[in-house]
């Protein structure tokens, strides 16, 4: 692999010890990093790494406080995006920008300089679209398409601008192991044209599959580059955290006992313009168990986790019953009574109030723990319990009781989710648990919901991230356009069988629920 | 060439705590060009506004008893404003206290009904009041309606109610066709605290309502509620918190207390319905909430401030012959400066030049 790096002339973007210090902390330390003329070239490391801020700086979001960027050997600098992309970069963001009431073409219109009409928007669409097999129609409105074909937008808007590299932060995270492929073979097109590519991941599958250089962040730093073909990835994963990763461990055997949760035909019209409707949900979760529920985002999981949580009401009350409760139409509060405990997607703002120190914080599931009595605040039983879920579940804090918003993801999820664990609940619903987590943090809570159903509660985790529901899941089904596939145990499953009912493909073998 | 604004990672508790001094501050540099624009010394109207109302005993009641509207108008709102709802409309739900509560006065005018009179009174204040306040909370709730234009909008429906009233239906008809009703009876009266004070019992009602608040806001689940629901309203759905219990709940708090100011005004001070009972409480009451930083205690000082602006306005119409339009100007200069004051404490202005990296 060396060969590529010694090619002749110089790399086309070099960053030579760019750091980027905000207050105390040190996002970028001393960042050397080059990529070569079409090379696919990944970071790693994990969430706080420093990758984000590595990126927005060399985008031209961000300014560093030292080192120097060179392109093509000569010194530049890049002021913002608009200077980055007349450079010649273009950039995927993890979360899109997209109008969702427009189409594919006005979409990708809006985005460049005003001499594109949208008819040449147009002609440049089918041909990029035949050349990379980034099929869209450019008729359609965007509000109708699959994350899958929205990520081909954006990637279509920067290359209708020629890019010379390319930054995909994070860019199958939306995506299934199918469509994940498809996007592996445009990039791999991109590359051989000569095309560099910058992508950011925490898959070591997808990164070892596609690239031969790797470089490695840790707590800003850059730890190493190496070629990811050449490690195994317990190898590569112990150069990103830092230690060995221990695997998840579940002494005791999985003996499900009484039904905790029972979903049955439960119905939901979609929230708003564009959300998903729920239908015929059917589902059992017994005491002892942990049951996956795998899914592409946008398929109806935040709603399916309304509807149980209680946030939004059922139309019948023996939709949902929890512990023997019929409890449809029971708000949020009535189902923590019935010991339920519910942990949302988003930590900011709907698990926990940013501003709130957590012993305020405390307070969210007041419905069902000790730190209010007759409408009065318990506030040193609120303090107590904050400092107990602190310890129990190795929350870090920059002080003894911070606003939540001064934790860094991985805590803070910690933090809610030990809320919720410790107080021993019947059932814990759980969306997304170690979403853009750090990988320590995520094996604390993946062991915390496994060790939580040994001692006898029923757990259900809706995940995008199969390899989390491999590891802690005892049955599994996937969630596909507001619909559940059948529930099985999760040595019947294989990761392509996922894949086609994530799709919604997949044929049951008695053809039973075809979509 | 752009102005940017990013938030400070820490924040000084020194820098908060000076922010409303320098608000202050530079409220009065401002203020005191636009009456040197005016030809007239700013030191002198700094004695006229500030230091003689604070120096004459007369004054000095005559600020509490300005303060007394102000102080309970502004901790109804401030039920609102923690939970990031907007009533403007205190005027009206003042306007609407008075109106229903003086509805009794007038009733029972020249009858030899007794001490029930009074307190029934106030009780209707605090009903017109909050039943007032509930139609932008319901029209929000159930139709999605902004709660800004329809309680300000409410506002002059109710002055125009009262304006309609005092001139027609009420009027006294032994009061030389003066657009005003008949002299409340002593039992319509709210007394003074003291013999020959101005000073009312509506005083004490205030400084309950600060108490109660502190408590409510400060130890109770309905008050973090309120916050929740202002700082993170998913986060509020999440603890079982229905938001439009909430909206109607803090709009009947809000709309009641402005009640209760009405009628405490009437009752106490003006002593009959006329046109016009306010000189713009319910709208000042919303700097007294922000520049009290919604804080009950903080609120108490704040209505003590702008009492003053009201005193010192009067003062200087006579002895300097300032506009009345001048002292309404300040308040509005008194309110920017002191928004201005909070957002430069939590963060930095930075000057983005075009292009320019470095």
């Amino acid at each position: 692999m060396k060969a590529d790096v010694s090619t002749s002339g110089p790399p086309l973007v070099e960053l030579k010890g760019i750091s980027k210090r905000y207050g105390d902390l040190l996002a970028n330390d001393g960042i050397d990093l080059s990529i070569e003329p079409g090379e696919i070239h990944a970071l790693l490391g994990e969430n706080g790494a420093g990758k984000s801020t590595l990126v927005k700086i060399l985008y031209g979001v961000i300014e560093p406080s030292a080192g120097e960027i060179r392109w093509e050997g000569r010194p530049v600098t890049i002021g913002s995006p608009v200077e980055a992309r007349v450079l010649g970069l273009g950039m995927v963001f993890q979360h899109f920008s997209l109008f969702d009431e427009m189409t594919v073409a006005e979409n990708i219109a809006v985005a460049l300089s005003e001499d594109w009409s949208l008819a040449t928007v147009r002609s440049r669409l089918s041909e990029i679209s035949r050349t990379y097999g980034l099929a869209l129609d450019a008729d359609r409105a965007v509000w109708t398409l699959s994350a899958g074909e929205r990520q081909r937008i954006e990637i279509v808007r920067c290359l209708l601008q020629n890019p010379r590299l390319l930054i995909l932060d994070e860019p199958t995270s939306v995506l299934t192991p199918q469509e994940a492929e498809h996007l592996f073979g445009t990039l791999d097109k991109l590359s051989a044209e000569g095309c560099s590519i910058l992508y950011i991941s925490h898959k070591l599958e997808e990164v070892r599959r596609l690239c031969r250089r790797a470089t490695i962040l840790r707590a800003g730093r850059v730890v190493a580059t190496i070629d990811p073909r050449a490690k195994t990835a317990r190898e590569i994963a112990a150069l990103m955290v830092g230690n060995e990763v221990g695997e998840i461990r579940s002494d005791a055997p999985h003996v499900p006992q009484g039904e905790v949760l029972r979903i049955s035909h439960l119905n939901m019209p979609p929230a708003g313009l564009h959300g998903i409707p729920l239908k015929d949900i059917n589902l059992v979760a017994r005491a002892g168990e942990v049951v996956g529920i795998a899914g592409v985002a946008g398929n109806g999981q935040s709603e399916l986790f309304a509807a149980l949580s209680g946030e939004r009401l059922a139309d019948r009350a023996d939709a949902i019953t929890i512990a023997g409760r019929a409890c449809g139409s029971i708000g949020i509060d009535g189902r923590r009574r019935l010991s339920a405990a519910f942990v949302p997607e988003e930590r900011l703002g709907h698990a926990a109030a940013p501003s709130h120190r957590l012993s305020e914080n405390t307070l969210i599931s007041h419905a069902a723990t000790e730190v209010s009595r007759s409408g009065f605040i318990l506030l040193s039983a609120a303090k107590r319990l904050a400092r107990t879920i602190i310890k129990s579940f190795d929350v870090r804090t920059p002080e003894g009781d911070p606003q939540a918003r001064k934790l860094s993801g991985g805590n803070l999820q910690k933090f809610v989710i030990g809320r919720e664990i410790i107080r021993k609940p019947k059932l814990l619903i759980v969306d997304q648990p170690t979403w853009g987590v750090d990988a320590g943090a995520a094996r604390l809570i993946r062991q915390a919901l496994v060790d939580l159903a040994r001692e006898g509660s029923a757990v259900v985790v809706v995940s995008q991230d199969l390899d989390e529901l491999f590891e802690v899941a005892d049955q599994m089904t996937v969630i596909h356009q507001g619909h559940l596939s059948p529930l099985k145990p999760i040595g019947e499953w294989t990761k392509e069988a996922v894949g086609l009912e994530m799709l919604g493909v997949a044929q049951a073998p008695g053809g039973a629920h075809a979509v | 060439m752009r102005f940017e604004l990013s938030p400070r990672t820490t924040v000084s508790p020194v820098a908060r705590a000076l922010a409303p001094v320098a608000a202050f501050a530079t409220a009065f540099l401002i203020a005191g060009f636009v009456i040197w624009l005016m030809g007239r010394s700013p030191i002198a109207a700094f004695d006229v506004y500030v230091l003689q109302p604070l120096s004459d005993p007369w004054s000095l009641q005559e600020l509490l008893v300005k303060a007394t509207p102000l102080a309970l108008i502004a901790i109804g709102l401030s039920y609102c404003f923690r939970a990031s709802l907007w009533n403007i409309g205190a005027e009206g739900q003042y306007v609407m206290g008075a109106i229903l509560g003086g509805w009794l006065a007038l009733k029972t005018h020249g009858t030899d009904a007794g001490f029930w009179v009074l307190p029934l009174m106030l009780l209707l204040g605090v009903i017109g009041g909050a039943l007032y306040g509930l139609i932008p909370a319901v029209l929000k709730t159930r139709f999605g309606v902004n709660e800004i234009l329809t309680s300000l909008m409410l506002v002059y429906v109710a002055q125009l109610t009262l304006d309609y009233l005092a001139r027609g239906p009420w009027r006294d008809p032994k009061g030389f066709n003066f657009p005003q009703s008949v002299t409340f009876d002593p039992a319509a009266t709210l007394p003074p605290i003291m013999e020959g004070s101005r000073v009312n019992y509506g005083t004490v009602f205030a400084v309950i309502a600060v108490i109660v608040t502190a408590i409510v806001l400060g130890r109770t689940l309905f008050g973090y509620r309120l916050k929740l629901t202002g700082d993170a309203p998913r986060a509020a759905r999440f603890a079982g918190f229905s938001s439009k219990a909430t909206t109607m709940a803090v709009f009947a708090i809000s709309g009641g207390l402005a009640g209760l100011a009405g009628i405490v005004e009437v009752s106490g001070q003006i002593g009959q319905l006329q046109p016009s009972i306010s000189p713009g409480y319910g709208f000042t009451a919303i700097t007294v909430a922000f520049l009290g930083r919604l804080n009950p205690l903080g609120i108490l000082i704040a209505a003590l401030v702008l009492a003053l602006t009201f005193i010192g306005g009067e003062s200087a119409q006579i002895l300097l012959k300032l506009p009345l339009d001048l002292t309404q100007a300040f308040q509005g200069i008194l309110l920017l400066c002191v928004l201005a004051a909070d957002a430069l404490v939590s963060y930095r202005i930075r000057l983005v030049t075009r292009g320019g990296g470095k």
